[in-house]
């Protein structure tokens, strides 16, 4: 089992994220904690994807703090994200993974053994000398989960990780989410399908243009939602 | 005017004066565009990663540069490498070595300016990955310039191209001295300018046809390494 991680809890505190005249997030007050898979949920254009972007350290709030196991400006050495459409590196599957590993400063000797256990994982292991570029959609997106886990990431963050896959797809990789929440991995995963967020979800923050409006435990928000945005989103009606 | 009978004889006798002009000609036009790629590559890429004050400015002048004119090249490295010249002491006028100087000069900007978009291109699609692993500027250089490697072999025949087809440089720096500065380029001026026609469509021919053949051949490289690499 993994010991507890010094990147949690990652505490969002009065962030707000603007471009230009546009708001993004505003005012976001957020703790992510360990635990079972937190989700975010809203319509496009939420705010989801910036959220995980600040969440990493790839975007740095316009206001408000941000930090990391009570830390400012960390290094994201023990994070990792999987984007929507993840760009694959013009090397094999394998390659992609050690290339990951190389960059996290993992020792060389353990390369071999790690991609051959990551490539296995995700069920990758006969394509290992494939070009990553021509994986399948699926085969990709689950080839990006291994080489995020090859960096070894206390908190993994998922960008809409099965969007555009078929059910075949979408079912192998949630397989390999749940295999890594119970690695004690913390996953937060930005997804607008409620169904997978039902399956995944341990914890929902459910946002709606750069606002949360709702912050529950799974069960109670999809039993019980409060606001009249998680009622809406949930009875499957559009949220604009 | 030869016959092409002629011109081909001499090709087909393997003409001992052609060959070692052959030889020459490859030897300082792929010693210039391999000491250009040396310096064009890191070049182009660190332009294409950086920002810097005056950054379009650099990219306009190289761009610019890939239009620079051979026999200006050739004018100031004779300047650079004549006796009165800053590098006149290493007593490389006339020599191949000059004339590596000389296409190196010309080849260096269009490989770098071709680098420089293919890497900025790359980076585009890389930016968020390579971030996110939390990569180096060192790392993020040595990583797009291998993973553009497919799309460089264009900008490196780009270059040999160059290199292969001036004269103007060469000529200037290098003297056309026969068996020992004379190239394919400079031998057909000087054949054609004495009305010497068969050893000047002779070097035409080969010219021609070492040009396809080292395009035929980067392009048949690329081709098997993007199936390989994706």
């Amino acid at each position: 089992m993994r010991a507890p991680s010094s990147e949690l809890p990652i505490v969002f505190d009065a962030v707000t994220v603007t471009a230009g005249p546009v708001t993004i997030l505003d005012n976001i007050a957020l703790t992510l904690a360990p635990g079972a898979p937190t989700v975010l949920i809203g319509p496009n254009g939420s705010g989801k994807s910036t959220l995980l972007r600040v969440a990493m350290g790839l975007l740095a709030p316009s206001r408000g703090r941000i930090t990391w196991g009570g830390l400012e400006n960390v290094p994201p050495l023990k994070r990792a994200i999987v984007f929507q459409r993840p760009a694959m590196l013009r090397r094999s599957a394998a390659a992609n993974i050690r290339f990951a590993m190389r960059a996290a400063g993992i020792p060389r000797a353990e390369h071999a053994r790690r991609t051959g256990e990551l490539l296995a994982l995700v069920g990758l292991g006969p394509l290992a000398d494939r070009a990553a570029r021509r994986l399948s959609g699926g085969e990709q997106q689950r080839l990006a989960l291994a080489r995020a886990l090859a960096r070894d990431p206390a908190v993994l963050f998922l960008d809409e990780p099965t969007a555009s896959l078929d059910p075949p797809a979408t079912k192998a990789v949630e397989d390999i989410i749940r295999a890594v929440s119970h690695r004690n991995i913390k996953v937060v995963m930005a997804t607008h399908d409620l169904g997978e967020a039902r399956r995944l979800a341990g914890d929902v923050v459910m946002l709606h243009r750069g606002r949360i409006v709702e912050t529950a435990a799974a069960a109670s928000f999809f039993d019980t939602p409060q606001t009249a945005e998680a009622k809406t989103f949930l009875a499957g009606e559009l949220l604009v | 005017m030869p016959t092409d009978a002629t011109a081909l004889q001499l090709v087909l006798n393997g003409d001992p004066a052609l060959f070692a002009i052959v030889r020459l000609s490859l030897y300082v036009s792929l010693s210039a565009v391999m000491l250009a790629a040396l310096i064009g590559i890191p070049l182009g890429a660190v332009i294409a990663l950086t920002k810097f004050p005056g950054r379009q400015g650099v990219i306009i002048l190289l761009n610019a540069l890939m239009g620079l004119p051979p026999v200006v090249v050739g004018l100031a490295v004779y300047l650079a490498l004549s006796r009165s010249g800053p590098l006149g002491s290493f007593g490389l006028l006339f020599t191949a070595g000059a004339m590596i100087i000389a296409q190196t000069v010309l080849v260096t900007p269009i490989i770098a300016a071709l680098t420089r978009q293919t890497i900025e291109d790359l980076w585009i699609e890389y930016r968020d990955e390579l971030t996110a692993m939390n990569l180096g500027p060192f790392g993020r250089v040595t990583a797009l310039i291998w993973d553009a490697r497919f799309s460089l072999v264009t900008a490196l025949l780009a270059g040999f191209g160059r290199a292969a087809a001036e004269v103007g440089a060469i000529i200037i720096v290098g003297g056309n001295i026969e068996g020992f500065t004379r190239t394919m380029t400079t031998a057909i001026a000087l054949e054609t300018s004495k009305g010497d026609l068969p050893l000047a469509v002779g070097l035409g021919l080969v010219l021609i046809a070492i040009v396809i053949a080292v395009n035929a051949l980067a392009w048949t490289a690329r081709r098997a390494g993007e199936r390989l690499a994706g």
